[in-house]
């Protein structure tokens, strides 16, 4: 599992039948201290995330124990929200103030 | 999952006997703005995807939890077809045509 950043949402309406529901939502994979490091990932949520949510996702053939459906060809699922999180004996950190100052660096680095 | 666009199709006329019903696409991967990432895969079309579709597709042993592919040697599969995403709030893409259903378009 990994931390990540909602960033997006994707509608697609023909899909495979089992996948009928599901929410599929576009995060940003974000390594220990809150940054964005890694290519961005769609993943189906099962607690109701929105945007800019600090999130954990499950991935791998793992990811559809979460669902409805689990014969599905679904390698990543939303399983939890994240409040704090605090590594290598630092202060925990406040997820939804480190979405804020990943969103600002990450605008900033697009020159958007 | 990741994004990809539908970019090519496989011929393959040797092939083991489980590969030998599946349709096999060549898919080029796409970041959240709708740039590539300069990666592609191939992957079995579970969904009826053509060519220039922009499509969801799975990896790993995800890829055979469909009846097209259960019990069989492929690691990509391509489950959905995109109508539309967006970022941050924006519009990066929409699927022409889709206009009319009612979802604005972004001006810009």
């Amino acid at each position: 599992m990994y931390l990540g950043r909602v960033i997006g949402r994707v509608v697609a309406t023909r899909r495979i039948a089992g996948l009928a529901g599901e929410k599929l939502l576009i995060v940003l994979p974000l390594d220990e201290t809150g940054e964005g490091v890694m290519e961005s990932v769609v993943a189906c949520d099962v607690v109701d995330s929105g945007l800019g949510d600090v999130v954990h996702v499950c991935d791998g053939r793992e990811a559809t124990y979460a669902l409805r459906e689990r014969f599905v060809p679904v390698d990543a699922t939303i399983v939890g929200h994240v409040e704090e999180f605090a590594h290598d004996g630092s202060p925990a950190v406040d997820a939804a103030a480190a979405a804020r100052r990943n969103k600002r660096r990450r605008n900033a680095g697009n020159g958007k | 999952m990741y994004i990809g666009k539908v970019v090519g199709t496989v011929v393959s006329s040797i092939k083991d006997p489980k590969v030998a019903s599946l349709t096999l696409q060549i898919v080029q991967e796409l970041d959240e703005h709708n740039r590539p990432r300069g990666k592609y895969v191939v992957a079995v079309d579970t969904v009826g995807a053509g060519q220039g579709d922009l499509v969801l597709f799975a990896q790993g042993s995800s890829a055979r939890q469909t009846t097209a592919t259960d019990g069989r040697p492929i690691d990509a599969a391509i489950f959905a077809v995109i109508d539309s995403w967006d970022v941050e709030g924006r519009l990066v893409y929409q699927k022409e045509g889709l206009e009319v259903l009612g979802a604005s378009p972004a001006e810009d």
